[in-house]
């Protein structure tokens, strides 16, 4: 496992960040600049089409989805398109998005929290077991979400709990990487001498967990929220198994459903496509607000 | 000393455990703080053990139940068959098939999807691009797609009518049982390369530059700097990559799903996951309980074998 325990990016956050680079350029012969440039140039292409494609295809009406350019504009119909897919079978997209911000944000809100605890607690305090527990979470993160998925539906039918939020909403509140990462992070970030200062100030170990050590393990915590946020988000085998009532879907299960019937309802193809464009916009926010964090955080890697 | 409520808090807790406080056994080691590290510990565990270690106890549980009925009509009732269940997933070819499938998934798509991982990031390291935050973002974009909604989007990319490209879909035909597992690479990898190009690149920034200053003067290029100092030196960071895409490819679940109404040649046994997902909706669940322990314990096997490979290569 020590390959897993000792990742250093996660120990030593980038020092270069800091006091920039610019380290002393040998001379690079243009060759390979050129050749460097026009290998990221043609992988942007191949990145980057796919989402142009589905946005033309966003603004376009069915009709001239396919009867004109792909890759280019027609009318300019993005608006309308908009307004249908909203007001399609009582808005239910809509409740698809409001679903998947709830599970995603709540859950990874509750999941970074909890992990956040645990792993300040191994890595600060000693009490029998620790090493213990700790192995037992590093053998959580390499299990599979969906191997999971199966046997909680069989116990959740046993307790009627299948085809309801929390079917999906309890289980994302746990993060075993979560614990992983802010363990090593805080192990790392928060000295020992600051917490027995707080002490000798009189705050309680609650306390200066919330006040003080929760600020220097940021970063970690920002990570873990959006690991844990971009996994609910991404979901499918877990709502999938355990909802039937499609008005508690979330975004990509819904999107799913429509996209198995376009056969039967052709009108469902324009609704998918322009879903599909509108449900990926949430987490590129996210990303952007949150970016300085994840290029940092990334570093400690995630679950799949 | 400290705050007045945590050591009464402490000797409370900690009364019971140890009466003769004072003279405790040298060997018992007292914990202070007790009460706060219950209040850190026990949401964790708690949940842990409810979403985690409970379901994996019943799955294997139920795989060691077998069905049993009086008669054809009579009553169905479960009965311990031991390792009944185990016995028919190992006959079971169409499981088997699954499981070479993603294997040869996995052998090609992982190494391709993190060289370009790599490569990407060695080349945001060197000095000879510009214009590198764009690219970063560029890259990463994909990422915040979703598998199913990335299915969706490719599989409308690859079906010969509706492509943008039907100068090359017309051609070739991605959908078809020859090439559909490939088209689904194909996806994995455009969602993941740029997430774990940031993964490799933040383990490069967090090398010292001062590193490079010998190498440069003794004359190295970028490639040799790359191959013989960065490269080992961001080891652990491409393992846990690899950690992380084997069990990701061993799970495959929503791109093939998807692919399913774009293309005949995905079947409801066409990865391991998807077998037990129409498994147990026949519904034979304690078989599709078997099915995802055998899958679990397979995919914990493969990526700590890995994990251990790959130590004792950097360890020698």
């Amino acid at each position: 496992m020590s390959a897993l325990t000792e990742t250093p990016t996660v120990a030593r956050p980038s020092k270069r960040l800091k006091n920039t680079p610019t380290p002393k350029v040998a001379k690079e012969s243009p060759l390979s600049r050129v050749g460097a440039m026009t290998v990221m140039l043609v992988f942007t292409l191949y990145f980057l089409i796919p989402i142009w494609w589905l946005f033309i295809a966003g603004t376009k009406s069915s009709a001239q989805f396919t009867s004109t350019n792909p890759l280019w504009f027609a009318d300019f119909n993005l608006f309308a398109n908009i307004g249908n897919l909203v007001a399609y079978r009582d808005g239910v997209f809509l409740k698809w998005m409001l679903n998947s911000a709830l599970y995603a944000g709540a859950g990874a809100l509750l999941a970074t929290l909890f992990a956040g605890m645990a792993g300040y607690a191994l890595a600060k305090y000693r009490f029998p077991g620790r090493e213990l527990l700790f192995n037992i979470v590093l053998g959580g993160v390499l299990v599979p979400a969906t191997a999971l998925a199966l046997p909680l539906f069989l116990i959740f039918s046993q307790v009627s709990l299948t085809n309801t939020f929390w079917a999906v909403f309890l289980p994302s509140l746990v993060s075993p990487f979560g614990v992983y990462l802010t363990r090593i992070f805080a192990s790392a970030s928060v000295p020992d001498e600051l917490i027995e200062a707080a002490r000798l100030d009189g705050a309680g170990e609650v306390r200066t967990f919330f006040t003080v050590s929760v600020k220097l393990m940021f970063p970690a915590l920002v990570t873990v929220f959006l690991f844990q946020f971009v996994a609910i988000w991404n979901n499918f085998f877990l709502p999938l198994i355990m909802l039937r009532d499609e008005t508690l879907f979330p975004v990509t299960l819904g999107l799913y459903a429509w996209n198995s019937q376009v056969n039967q309802i052709p009108e469902l193809r324009g609704y998918v496509l322009i879903g599909a464009l509108l449900s990926i916009i949430p987490l590129i926010i996210l990303f952007l607000l949150l970016q300085r964090f994840w290029r940092n955080g990334l570093g400690a890697g995630s679950v799949k | 000393m400290s705050a007045p409520a945590l050591p009464a808090a402490d000797a409370r807790s900690a009364a019971p455990r140890s009466p003769a406080s004072g003279q405790a056994r040298p060997r018992k080691i007292k914990v202070a703080h007790p009460r706060a590290i219950a209040i850190f510990i026990v949401p964790f565990a708690i949940l842990f053990t409810l979403f985690y270690l409970v379901p994996i106890g019943y799955a294997i549980y139920q795989s060691l139940l077998v069905v049993e009925r009086d008669g054809t009509f009579g009553k169905a009732t479960e009965v311990f068959g031991g390792l009944t269940q185990y016995l028919l997933v190992f006959q079971n070819g169409p499981f088997w098939a699954a499981i070479g499938r993603v294997l040869a998934f996995g052998v090609v798509q992982v190494p391709v999807m993190l060289g370009l991982a790599l490569l990407f990031a060695l080349l945001l390291d060197s000095p000879l691009l510009r214009g590198k935050r764009f690219f970063r973002l560029a890259f990463f974009v994909p990422y915040a797609v979703p598998g199913v909604i990335a299915a969706i989007m490719w599989g409308f990319l690859y079906s010969p009518n509706l492509s943008p490209f039907t100068a090359i879909t017309g051609n070739i035909s991605f959908l078809s049982a020859d090439l559909v597992l490939w088209a689904i690479a194909n996806v994995v990898t455009w969602v993941y390369v740029g997430y774990n190009m940031l993964i490799i690149y933040s383990a490069l920034l967090a090398i010292p530059t001062e590193i490079y200053e010998a190498a440069r003067l003794d004359g190295a290029g970028q490639l040799r700097i790359a191959w013989s100092i960065k490269i080992p030196l961001i080891m652990p960071a491409i393992v846990l990559t690899g950690i992380f895409s084997i069990i990701g490819t061993l799970q495959l679940l929503a791109e093939p799903q998807v692919f399913r109404s774009f293309s005949s040649a995905v079947t409801s046994t066409f990865t391991p996951n998807l077998m037990v997902y129409s498994t147990s909706s026949i519904p034979n669940v304690n078989l599709a309980a078997a099915f995802s322990v055998v899958l679990a314990l397979a995919t914990f096997v493969l990526s700590f074998s890995f994990l251990k490979f790959t130590q004792r290569k950097e360890g020698k």
